[in-house]
């Protein structure tokens, strides 16, 4: 079972992403969840949203404490949150930052293995938005293989419908400009 | 065909609710239970659900309102949660007692004071003397097969039956399951025709004043029904398998294995999920444990459960509401139903969350490790 968290701020669309990934993984014959975690909406303020990913039948039903890969989606919340809390010796923390893997390494002292992208600036240009959902699902699954990108196509175009292609095409590109950095 | 679907567990009751074809739905909003009824209003605005939607100021202005439309013979539904089903207490009573027949889904959510919008079945368990059915559910899929198979047992019985799903634990976790087709619901749950109905041309009284020895009479009645209601649903459970190949109980058995087992772990709801991870743990690392699951509350299906636990020298009962005063409302209810076997196990009495305080499989590994020191009297806080 892999176990995902996904930092952002309250209407950023981190509960999208969790879902978007949990779909992908359904869809290619595995079973998954996806949840947020459970409280009143708090637009603008740090939240979380989870995925679990398996090749069984998932029972559990707790929220996820040792996620394998977490994903930070707004890179504001790294001074106010402690986003490696409970990652997995062996997991992945994968950051939107304009920032360079040995600068994010020195300035918040990450141990574990890190994998940036600045998704940021690739929403932008691609929709026109700093709402990097769906960018940093590229750069998720390039840190981990929790499914193939073409897997999450589907997916984006029932969901985001006249604006997938603009949505696909963000993830396309994180998961190519992704730089993973293993431990 | 059933389709597959993945499907927020608030999207998946709507969906039940939808293969059901209410024609009447009244609501008012109330978190964890929201999305339920914003997906139904949705899907009547879109023209996928010919039912009539009434928008109304609170909950108990919502129950009148299914009321007056289930007395006009259309069925109806309605959700709500926690405070909310609070507010509906007067009109529960009235609903069941003049025998009428209606789905209500509640999103256990815990009362306040103090504040609190998480899970907690106290809201449910604390309307179980209102002469409501009450079904617990495990998962979303659950919910969405529960929900068919009450309007058809609801109106068999001309009783109102309350489904329960955990308020965020299924309602906002999205996952994956099979959605019935149309036409096969159809089969199973032909439209409703009621025996008697408001009418200008016929006129009737319903909810009339009974003097003392007829309001005797017909709660005898009421109770015969209940009675009988657990044949009912059974029949229906099972008539649900048949056409569509999931099989319900009254009480379940969760894990194959271990049969010899003298000890057993019970609960309902999502809980039951999580106890399945805590009972693999344990058999795995050599403790012999069993586990079941309670689905009805109402009527306690007394006898099934005493067959089940016969054999078995101790049982934890998870409890996720309280009576303030003598424990976990689970543990009294299954104590009752054991009492007059000629082994009766011993039952402790658990209290393993409210509020939403989270359930891990290790917190329910951790209380069947310390059984031996559990109060067999009194309620067990954690």
């Amino acid at each position: 079972m892999i176990e995902v968290r996904v930092h952002g701020r309250g209407g950023q669309g981190g509960v999208t992403s969790a879902e978007m990934l949990a779909i992908a993984a359904i869809n290619e014959g595995k079973f998954a969840q996806a949840f947020p975690s459970f409280g009143p909406e708090r637009r603008g303020a740090p939240v979380i949203a989870f995925a679990r990913v398996s090749e069984q039948k998932i029972r559990n039903r707790t929220k996820v404490y040792t996620p394998d890969v977490v994903v930070v989606l707004d890179p504001s919340v790294l001074s106010i949150v402690n986003v490696e809390e409970g990652l997995k010796s062996d997991g992945i923390l994968v950051i939107n930052s304009a920032k360079s893997l040995s600068e994010l390494r020195s300035e918040y002292g990450f141990k574990t293995s890190l994998a940036r992208v600045d998704a940021t600036h690739i929403a932008m240009e691609e929709l026109g938005l700093p709402i990097t959902n769906t960018t940093m699902l590229g750069a998720a699954i390039k840190a981990r293989s929790l499914v193939p990108v073409e897997a999450l196509i589907g997916p984006l175009e029932v969901r985001f419908g006249r604006i997938a292609a603009k949505n696909i095409k963000a993830l396309q590109r994180a998961y190519k400009e992704t730089e993973v950095d293993l431990i | 065909m059933q389709k597959k679907a993945i499907l927020l567990g608030s999207d998946a009751v709507a969906h039940g609710v939808k293969l059901s074809r209410p024609q009447v739905i009244s609501a008012y909003p109330i978190t964890p239970q929201t999305h339920i009824i914003e997906t139904l209003s949705e899907m009547v605005d879109k023209g996928e659900l010919k039912s009539q939607y009434i928008k109304v100021e609170s909950e108990m202005s919502a129950i009148a309102a299914v009321l007056g439309s289930v007395s006009a013979g259309s069925r109806s539904f309605t959700a709500s949660s926690s405070q909310g089903l609070a507010m509906m207490h007067e009109l529960l009573h009235w609903f069941a007692g003049a025998r009428l027949p209606l789905v209500l889904v509640n999103a256990n959510r815990a009362l306040g004071a103090p504040w609190n919008i998480w899970s907690d079945q106290s809201d449910s368990f604390s309307q179980r003397d209102t002469g409501w059915l009450q079904i617990y559910c495990e998962t979303s899929q659950e919910a969405l097969d529960t929900i068919i198979m009450a309007y058809k047992a609801s109106e068999q019985l001309m009783l109102p039956i309350m489904v329960m799903i955990d308020g965020f634990i299924l309602s906002h976790t999205m996952e994956q399951l099979l959605v019935p087709d149309q036409q096969e619901v159809d089969e199973y749950l032909p439209a409703y025709r009621p025996p008697y109905q408001l009418d200008p041309d016929n006129p009737l009284t319903f909810g009339g004043a009974a003097q003392p020895d007829l309001f005797y009479e017909l709660k005898k009645t009421f109770s015969e029904t209940m009675t009988e209601a657990l044949t009912i649903i059974d029949n229906c459970q099972d008539e649900f398998a048949n056409k569509f190949g999931r099989k319900y109980k009254p009480v379940m058995r969760c894990l194959e294995g271990d049969e010899k087992s003298d000890t057993a772990l019970l609960c309902c709801g999502a809980m039951t999920g999580t106890a399945r991870v805590a009972v693999e743990n344990l058999r795995e690392n050599g403790t012999s444990i069993d586990l079941y699951k309670l689905r009805l509350l109402r009527p306690f299906p007394n006898r099934e459960l005493a067959e089940a636990l016969k054999d078995k020298k101790r049982v934890i009962v998870l409890n996720r509401a309280c009576s303030y005063g003598v424990g976990g409302t689970l543990s009294q209810e299954v104590r009752a139903a054991l009492y007059n076997l000629p082994q009766r196990p011993l039952v402790n009495d658990v209290m393993i969350s409210l509020g939403g305080k989270e359930v891990f499989p290790e917190t329910i590994a951790e209380v069947v490790g310390n059984r031996e020191q559990l109060s067999a009297i009194d309620c067990n806080w954690l």
